[in-house]
């Protein structure tokens, strides 16, 4: 009984040897997945950030260059580099550089989990003129009509700021200041207006005055239409 | 399963009498959660079989160098590299895709059809017999995506792949896109599946008495 026991012991690996297979197959994953991500990496920034222009070119109509402009607690500036986060805002220009309008990037909670968007806003006429939502998990069928339903996209082509956004009833949209809401998905419609809303509370303030600008600067951040 | 088989069999066991879902119904949370069309079906069972090929060709081809005491922590290692290999590249290749599957990517490694064939298969069989196995398995659960994402997609949305079947006066039954409509289709699919097995069998058990009563 004890030399059973005894011979099944030594048949059994050292602890060492099952350390050195768990580490050695943990190394050897850990340098695939660094290697794809390295590899990876460049495309998945550039698709990321090709996303985010054409999202830009797509709210501000007739805009063909941007740039990247950062709050830094006072006032609204070019931006050099780094990271964006909530405290930037892009501004569009035309061909003539001359400044289109600001393109502003808002979030917050919709039916199922957090929409983000970015809608254009121009300053001289206080006006909404487009939004595109860039990641949402709307109910597929209903919610997600925020961005697969033209006619409700077409609401804030032409929008007025103040006071606020209103969403109303399918058809009954009066006012320059309202949109119509979608028949079945009246929380994520009110949830776009909401968070669209925020954005402006918190950006409007920040804007320096129409005419008063960022002029547009050629420094790499600075994008071209393609 | 005890009887020898060819390669050739082993593949094609995974994909009709062995079927990862219709029949040992594993894998069911991808199953339900990515099957609202047919392109996110296939995308799916693509990033699936890439995995367990991938991992049973290695897992077997280095049974012999694993220490039995560790193995599923060691599988486990293999399953989790080749997952994040697969949503790195569908991240960099086809981000629209990999937005709409979203978490289920990494979650392919708790897909317990993989795990299983790993340790039921590929750690007991040659490198060829494993591949072969890990193909019909892999083969057999996109079949089951894509009738699953199909179905769905063409009743819920009157589309299939993108493309609208039914023209302006078809009304998308909604429901089948959404969760509901999941276990309803799959519902089905197994009756379906496991109708024709009785029949099958009633048909083969008929058979065998004619030939017995027929013969003499």
């Amino acid at each position: 009984m004890s030399t059973d026991l005894l011979q099944q012991t030594e048949k059994e690996p050292g602890s060492t040897r099952l350390v050195a297979s768990l580490a050695i197959s943990g190394f050897l994953s850990g340098l695939i997945i660094i290697g794809i991500y390295v590899a990876t990496l460049p495309t998945i920034t550039e698709n990321k950030a090709r996303e985010l222009r054409e999202a830009v070119f797509k709210v501000l109509p007739g805009v063909s260059r941007m740039q990247k402009l950062q709050f830094d607690g006072n006032r609204v500036l070019p931006k050099q580099g780094g990271k964006d986060d909530e405290n930037t805002v892009y501004a569009g220009y035309d061909a003539d550089d001359r400044f289109v309008g600001y393109a502003i990037a808002s979030e917050g909670p919709g039916f199922q989990d957090t929409i983000s968007l970015l809608y254009g806003y121009l300053p001289g006429e206080r006006k909404v003129v487009g939004m595109e939502i860039l990641e949402s998990r709307e109910t597929p069928g209903l919610g997600d009509k925020i961005y697969k339903d033209a006619a409700f996209v077409a609401n804030f082509k032409d929008l007025a700021v103040d006071p606020q956004i209103v969403a109303v009833k399918k058809g009954t949209k009066s006012e320059p200041n309202q949109i119509d809401a979608i028949t079945g998905a009246t929380i994520s419609s009110k949830a776009v207006v909401r968070i669209i809303n925020q954005g402006n509370q918190r950006w409007l303030p920040r804007l320096p005055l129409p005419g008063n600008e960022p002029r547009l600067q050629t420094s790499p951040d600075t994008q071209e239409a393609q | 399963m005890a009887t020898p088989q060819t390669a050739y069999q082993e593949m094609i066991k995974g994909i009709w009498r062995d079927n990862p879902v219709f029949v040992q119904v594993l894998g069911m949370c991808p199953m339900l959660a990515v099957t609202n069309s047919a392109v996110n079906a296939i995308a799916m069972g693509l990033a699936t079989f890439f995995v367990l090929v991938g991992s049973s060709f290695l897992v077997s081809s280095m049974k012999s160098l694993i220490p039995k005491q560790v193995r599923i922590s060691v599988y486990v290692i293999i399953i989790a590299t080749f997952v994040t290999v697969a949503d790195y590249t569908l991240l960099a290749l086809f981000p629209v895709v990999h937005k709409e599957l979203g978490a289920f990517i990494p979650l392919i490694v708790a897909n317990c059809m993989i795990l299983g064939r790993q340790e039921a298969f590929a750690s007991k069989h040659t490198v060829k017999y494993a591949v072969m196995d890990a193909i019909g398995m892999a083969g057999g659960f996109m079949v089951a995506l894509f009738a699953l994402g199909a179905v769905r997609e063409i009743l819920g949305e009157g589309k299939l792949f993108g493309l609208s079947l039914f023209g302006d006066h078809f009304e998308p039954w909604v429901i089948m896109i959404l969760p509901p409509g999941g276990f309803i289709t799959l519902g089905l699919l197994l009756l379906l599946f496991n109708w024709v097995g009785e029949r099958k069998k009633a048909f083969l058990a008929q058979v065998a008495t004619a030939e017995v009563t027929g013969d003499r």
